[in-house]
């Protein structure tokens, strides 16, 4: 396994670039593993902190089509750890902090591009929901600035600064940690990370049903490569996570949406930061191939089909016409949809199961790319330790149940709203 | 016309009446009306048109269509500038002013050309091995400087001063193309009956007959059948109009390009229109696009599709090159051989096929040489082909056998095949395409529910056969949308083009370079920069699966999203793993079908209509007043009416204040209002709210609280009883909708059969709330038949009547305020005159107008609760409420509001604060903490609701603290460390003023 | 997409707003054991495939409607006034 660096990048450049191996290996499944993870996005990084923290290396992760190609590459790259409520702020934080290291970590470069990410406030009173927002944030050891109207305009030189402007700009509050990273080098990162660990991907591998023992307790998996044994087997396969689920008997409190997202044609540097419309939804940023990415609300209707309507697309346009007035003339040249895990307060869940040997990494309704470094980690401690750490301990199922909801947007049980 | 050394002196379908004027670079050029941007630039000689995006190669046009992957240029500036526009798409008007992209200082000399001789290193996902070190942030040093390299044009940096609009447009045929296949299929609908819309992404109808020389006899097919269509009243032809996506239900986007041919649009037109059709039936014939080959340099400017080249040629009589070389695989080719020949050039056909030889025969007596069994396996030259290297060549092992000769030439034409445009059949999902091994291209596996294939499209590569598929589909689709008419016969005829070798066709992917030859990049995506190499590299490094190929290398991505290299990857893919193409699998292709400008499809809403303004009935009135307004949703609210320089916070003060002292009206108008009416009215609202209902009496109003089903609290206001059976309820200004939609869903899904109706009145409703101790004096002055005293009249009555001058009024007695207060209710039309009324008779009272700052402060005063405490995430208990909810009847959320965590002490409830620092002030967005510390972690709670009390001379807050009202005289802090504010505060009572409630009695 | 709506005809989907999964069982409002409240507000049916579904027709005639769209393929196979289909599954005794 080369290690990467600027000396193996001109090393094999020098020899034709025919040094190179590959990212990781293509096993076939072995009988039985300790723990297997179904769902190679956050379930890559499951697997790599199994293996790194808790030296469980036996273990395998399971994908039904070709590794990364579930949510983890198909979102708008952004991360930010800018959450208000109890539970969220210092679980996105440690994700953050994992996401500071990750490409030194990997020895894989996830472009973890700290530009900034800004939230606009358009009125007083989301101001001051804002200064709320950023003040939780600072009392849990998170960047966070609030900027009035004349700053913020500074910032960001490209927002329309009109007072004329349906909803003027009022002000702002900024993560300078926040920005985005490489999606898809996430989730090789992480595969090639965890395969030199010993770790076992296997691509085109569906799971179709579990494997029980007599007292009903999950003991492995039956694919469709045949059945495959485990100790533990974890589920991190937001967009289908109740249909899997299912198969154990158990309902969760999920419904999967399509959430679309756009690029435009690779233009200069434009939009050099994060940027969130506070009056509608949009949001946006510029790759650094130059392409704008952007998205906004999901189209709010139950599906698995990736692709969007035209509503939508038109409302998400709109609002960036108008936020970014520079961008009229660019052209978009791909959209495309996401199936997300719309859990009924808008936030995650990873947990033990209600059943034995099963567990849940589910829920991420559209926030879960900069989650992917702290989900893995604490879905590793839970399945290694059989108790959530600290940083998940509310992401229970029981949660709904006891009434302990944690709604950072306070939609209550309309997951579409989230 | 001196300069334009490539233009035939006769052919094309230009305009050669019209001479155009436009620059390139700052250069001055002459083209003629009918060209587009790339013919015009080829016809002056200009091939390298701009340098490619990671090796910074020079580029010039490889295409004649929208598949252009290199001939990418700025066209026009200031606020229409437009970055990467393909040149061939970009029809000439005199005046145009066009630029090369990513080439600096120019595309002939260009510095980070240098790249080009670094390639060994940036290599395909070169920046995941590499960029890591030292720091953990070492990414933001060289971040700017490849965002920098990167990216292809600029974007406008003024306002686009142009126009855009959006239709809706609904039809029982859509045909997309206007190819033999399209006009066929218009045809057939048309003649049926059938409400036809054809769009044709070119300005010219015809599709690949318009590549025929001008003059030929298929020019009297498309005539005549164009003629037929122009005369069917249903048939709308639409040129400049591209069919960008398919969605649900039958629903397609199109762009018609209304004025992109000019200089700008005239005064009454958009640039373009942006339609959102909804067709019955789709017939889609959008052709196929001409495949290349890769090659060793096969980037240099002079290597050109062949069809391309033929189109050149036949449109817009621009000869391509004089001594050509065309290297082929197919057929189609020697039509490009055979009319350059006949234009004068020499040419050399490279043929990849072994031939036989009768075809060999008829392809010499053209005066044409044919290398049969051979393949180009270089490109010669830099900055413009000079050579190509020619070597024979072994189609079943993909390689070159032998010795290699070079041939000098300007041109290398090449067509590898040809890719049918499934994009559109594929937006939908379905079965994916199939790999068809006779034609070497991926057809469609099938028809979507709705559509009807026909020509090049499914594979069908001649004129003849896409008549009658196209006539076909036209008939059927007619049909299935409930067109009873005849289409009559198929236009089936001579004059169209035919005449194939009948050789076949051959698969060829790669030419890897002969024994001896150094190997050069073989570019796949030419605007990726995307070689075979790449390929390789990425099937060395286990990314095999095409979505790992494409993500890894960035094949495909670009802005025509690999028209013309997707196919090869595929099969270099396929090849290297030694697995069938089919095996290997493809990617569906994403809307749009070409790039779509975003103002486009932002249409007319934008800038201040990006969302639609909800203006009350006392807008106007409150806009003469001086008010100044609050966005609040899509409402306009007067937030406060400022006098002399007042800003907001003295005007609040003041207006608070004379409220408390003499009256004040202030528009409530954004209030939901909701009209209950039915003989179950009152079981009805007994169920929604957490309060009993059913003794409400005629005549009364009464505050209720609704929770969601999941028990937490959903919204408040005040109902009051107009009549046995109806009711008149508001709501919050922020929830009107959405209870209004609840309502709605109960009645019609929980208790269906309960006899009652919901109508959203709150536009139909304005309504200002007179508050203050002189409020039953004013209001007595402006009512002509209501008895307004305190005994006729108390505290939580409704009374209906009017106003002097006739307005109807409808007044609840209740108080936000805490003061003596009514609102007053009119019907939308009498808003004005309401306000009229009140300020006249106001003067003498010491009436003031006052806006939502103002309530503000008298509700916090009070400690009513409001959005700030509603949240979504707060209980009845939280905010003290919990008596209000009734013991001895169910309600929405009765039983989930008492799940253990939500009545757990542990929450947070609402207190009262004030600092201990009587000047201190209390800040929106502090949060709670305890005295002296430590300040860290989420504390105890956070302020909801803050303003400066005039009556107590201090700052006031509401919060929500954990133990509520149990702490009361603890002192706490309320911090704001995003500004390093740190305000000791008591937690006190919520009701901060008049306590017994004494006022609204009054 | 397009709703027939029973009332309006054939309309665009941006006339009307989601309500979710149709075949979740309200409780009586009389329950007052908190599992099926539970089961009601939080777990849907969520299927690949067929689903029927709530939409509400809120720029058109207001009615609810029960829609039964297919989740993977966007197709509508039917579509019921919400009114009709509750009181038919309260008179069959809660179960359909």
């Amino acid at each position: 396994m080369t290690h990467y660096s600027v000396f193996s990048v001109v090393r094999n450049a020098l020899t034709g670039n025919r040094g190179w191996s590959r990212a990781w290996r293509d096993p076939e499944p072995r009988p039985e593993y300790d723990v297997i993870i179904i769902g190679s996005g956050h379930g890559l990084a499951t697997a790599y902190y199994l293996a790194k923290e808790h030296g469980i290396r036996n273990v395998a992760v399971l994908d039904k089509g070709w590794l990364g190609g579930g949510n983890i590459g198909r979102n708008t790259t952004i991360v930010r750890s800018n959450y208000a409520l109890d539970g969220n702020t210092q679980f996105y934080e440690w994700a953050m902090k994992l996401w500071e290291g990750l490409s030194h970590d990997l020895n894989y470069n996830v472009m973890m591009s700290h530009r900034g990410v800004f939230n606009l406030a358009h009125t007083p009173a989301q101001y001051d929901a804002f200064a709320r927002r950023g003040n939780w944030m600072r009392l849990n050891g998170i960047d966070a600035e609030l900027y009035n109207r004349e700053e913020t305009l500074k910032h960001l030189p490209y927002v329309n600064p009109s007072k004329d402007f349906r909803f003027p700009v009022y002000g702002s509050l900024c993560q300078w940690r926040g920005g985005t990273a490489r999606h898809d080098a996430v989730a090789w990162g992480y595969a090639r990370a965890a395969d030199r660990l010993g770790v076992d991907i296997i691509q085109n591998c569906e799971v179709t049903d579990f494997l029980r023992d007599v007292s009903g307790s999950v003991v492995g998996v039956q694919t469709s490569r045949g059945p495959i044994r485990a100790k533990k087997v974890g589920m991190a396969i937001a967009g289908n996570s109740t249909l899997l689920a299912e198969k154990a008997g158990i309902r969760l409190p999920i419904e999967s949406h399509v959430l679309q997202a756009f690029v435009s044609e690779p233009i200069k540097p434009l939009v050099d930061h994060v940027v969130t419309f506070g009056a509608g939804h949009f949001y946006v940023s510029q790759s650094d191939k130059g392409g704008l990415v952007f998205g906004g609300d999901p189209d709010g209707y139950n599906s698995y089909a990736q692709r969007g309507n035209l509503p939508t697309v038109e409302h998400v346009i709109t609002e960036g016409k108008a936020l970014v007035p520079a961008i009229a003339r660019v052209r978009l040249v791909r959209q495309w949809g996401g199936i997300m895990d719309m859990s009924m307060d808008g936030t995650p869940i990873i947990c033990r199961s209600p059943v034995d040997g099963l567990y849940i990494n589910a829920g991420w309704c559209y926030g879960g790319f900069k989650a992917t470094p702290g989900s893995g980690w604490c879905f590793a401690w839970t399945i290694a330790k059989d108790e959530p750490h600290e940083y998940n301990k509310k992401f229970t199922l029981e949660r709904f149940r006891e009434g302990r909801p944690i709604d950072e947007k306070g939609q209550g049980p309309t997951p579409y709203w989230h | 016309m001196s300069g334009q050394s490539n233009r035939l002196a006769a052919g094309g379908r230009i305009d050669r009446v019209r001479q155009v004027g436009f620059r390139f670079d700052g250069k001055a050029y002459q083209g003629y009306a009918g060209d587009t941007l790339a013919s015009a630039l080829l016809a002056n000689g200009v091939k390298l048109v701009g340098r490619s995006f990671k090796y910074h190669r020079p580029r010039g046009m490889l295409s004649a269509g929208v598949e252009e992957p290199t001939g990418l240029v700025t066209v026009r500036s200031g606020g229409r500038q437009e970055p990467n526009v393909p040149a061939p798409m970009a029809e000439l008007y005199d005046g145009l002013v066009s630029r090369s992209q990513n080439a600096w200082p120019s595309p002939s000399f260009d510095i980070l050309a240098i790249n080009n001789l670094f390639k060994p290193f940036l290599s395909a996902g070169f920046y995941y091995k590499t960029f890591m070190g030292p720091t953990r942030k070492s990414w933001m040093l060289f971040e700017p400087f490849i965002r920098k390299a990167a990216g292809l044009g600029v974007a406008a940096t003024a306002p686009d001063p142009d126009r855009y609009e959006k239709v809706n447009a609904f039809t029982d045929v859509l045909v997309i193309g206007s190819g033999p296949a399209g006009l066929s299929a218009a045809l057939a609908a048309g003649r049926a009956g059938a409400r036809v819309i054809l769009a044709e992404q070119m300005p010219g109808l015809g599709g690949a007959l318009l590549d025929e020389p001008a003059g030929n006899p298929s020019d009297l097919w498309l005539k005549a059948v164009v003629a037929e269509l122009e005369s069917l009243p249903n048939v709308r032809l639409m040129p400049r109009t591209t069919v960008f996506g398919q969605f649900d239900g039958g629903t397609f986007g199109l762009v018609e390009r209304v004025a992109d041919h000019k200089a700008e649009p005239d005064s009454h037109e958009p640039r373009q229109r942006y339609i959102v059709l909804r067709a019955s039936r789709v017939v889609i014939a959008a052709g196929a696009i001409e495949r290349p080959i890769p090659f060793g340099n096969n980037d240099r400017p002079g290597v050109m599709l062949a069809g391309a080249v033929r189109s050149y040629l036949n449109r817009y009589a621009v000869i391509a090159g004089r001594k050509a070389v065309v290297f082929t695989s197919n057929d189609s080719a020697y039509r490009a051989a055979f009319d350059l020949k006949a234009a004068g050039a020499q040419v050399t056909v490279v043929d990849a096929r072994p031939l036989d030889a009768a075809a060999i025969k008829r392809i010499e007596s053209k005066g044409v040489q044919v290398h049969a069994g051979h393949a180009v396996a270089e490109a010669v030259g830099g900055k413009a082909v000079s050579g190509a290297v020619v070597a024979p060549f072994d189609i079943a092992t993909g390689r070159c056998t032998g010795g290699f000769t070079r041939l000098a030439c300007d041109l290398i034409a090449v067509s590898g095949g040809w890719d049918p445009q499934l994009h559109l059949a594929t937006h939908k999902g379905g079965a994916r395409p199939a790999w068809n091994e006779t034609l070497h291209c991926l057809v469609p596996a099938g028809e979507g529910a709705i559509e009807h294939h026909a020509g090049a499209m499914r594979g069908s590569f001649g004129s003849a056969a896409a008549v009658a598929q196209g006539f076909a589909a036209g008939t059927e689709a007619a049909q299935k949308a409930g067109a009873t008419g005849s289409s009559g016969s198929a236009p089936i005829s001579d004059d169209l083009p035919s005449g194939e070798l009948g050789q076949g066709f051959a698969a060829v992917f790669d030419v890897p370079p002969p024994h001896g030859l150094r190997e050069q990049k073989r570019f796949i995506d030419l605007q990726n920069d995307v070689s075979a190499s790449d390929v390789k590299l990425a099937h060395l490094e286990g990314y095999v699966s095409v979505e790992h190929l494409k993500r890894y290398t960035t094949l495909g991505m670009a802005t025509e999203q690999g028209k013309t290299s997707n196919v090869i990857a595929l099969a270099q893919m396929a090849k290297l793993r030694g697995l069938d193409i089919p095996q290997v699998g493809t990617t569906g292709w994403r809307p749009p079908y070409t790039p779509v400008a975003l103002a486009t499809l932002a249409g007319h809403e934008t800038d201040n209509h990006v969302k639609p303004v909800r203006r009350t009935p006392f807008h106007a009135w409150n806009e003469k007043a001086g008010c100044v307004f609050l966005d609040t949703g899509l409402w306009k609210r007067a937030w406060y009416f400022p006098q002399g320089s007042e800003d907001v916070n003295a005007a609040y003060r003041r207006e608070t204040k004379a409220v408390r002292e003499t009256v004040g009206v202030v528009d409530v108008s954004t209030l939901g209002k909701i009209d209950v009416q039915g003989p179950d009215a009152a079981e009805f609202l007994n169920r929604v709210y957490v309060n009993g209902w059913k003794n409400l009496e005629v005549g009364k109003a009464r505050y209720g609280i609704m929770l969601r089903e999941d028990g937490f609290i959903f919204d408040d206001g005040t109902t009051s009883r107009l009549a046995e059976d109806h009711y008149f309820l508001t709501t919050t200004t922020a929830e009107a909708a959405k209870v209004m939609s609840h309502l709605e869903w109960l009645l019609q899904t929980a208790w269906p059969d309960l006899k009652v109706h919901v109508t959203s009145v709150t536009d139909q409703w304005g309504g200002v709330a007179v508050a203050g101790p002189n409020a039953r004096k004013l209001l007595a002055d402006c009512v002509a038949d209501i008895d307004m005293s305190n005994d006729a009249f108390p505290f939580m009555g409704v009374r209906v009547g009017s106003g002097h001058g006739s307005v109807p009024l409808r007044i609840h007695r209740i108080s936000f305020s805490g003061e003596l207060a009514y609102e007053v209710f009119t019907p939308s039309g009498y808003g004005s005159a309401l306000m009229d009324l009140l300020m006249a008779k106001g003067k003498a009272h010491g009436l003031v107008l006052y806006g939502v700052e103002a309530l503000g402060a008298l509700r916090i005063e009070k400690g009513h609760v409001a959005g700030n405490e509603i949240d979504g995430r707060t209980t009845l208990e939280d905010l003290g409420l919990a008596k209000m909810a009734s013991t001895k009847k169910p309600y929405v959320g009765s039983v989930l509001r008492n799940r253990p965590a939500m009545q757990s002490e542990d929450r947070q409830r609402l207190v009262g604060l004030r600092p201990v620092d009587r000047k201190a002030r209390i800040r929106p967005g502090m949060i709670l903490q305890p005295h002296g510390g430590p300040h860290q972690g989420h504390g105890l709670g956070h302020v909801t609701s803050t303003t400066y009390s005039p009556q107590l001379g201090h700052s006031i807050a509401l919060g929500l603290c954990k133990g509520g009202m149990s702490n009361e005289g603890q002192v706490i802090d309320a911090v704001f460390p995003l500004q390093g504010d740190v305000v000791p505060v008591e937690i006190v009572s919520p009701h901060f003023f008049d306590h017994e409630g004494k006022r609204l009695h009054g | 997409m397009r709703i027939a709506c029973p009332y309006c005809g054939l309309r665009d989907s941006s006339e009307f707003n989601y309500g979710g999964d149709a075949e979740r069982i309200r409780p009586d409002l009389s329950e007052t054991d908190p599992e099926p409240w539970l089961a009601y507000v939080y777990e849907r049916n969520n299927p690949r495939g067929p689903h029927r579904e709530f939409w509400h027709h809120l720029h058109g005639c207001r009615q609810w409607l029960v829609v039964t769209r297919d989740t993977a393929t966007h197709e509508i196979s039917d579509v019921a006034m919400a009114r009709d289909a509750m009181r038919a599954r309260q008179s069959s005794g809660g179960r359909e």
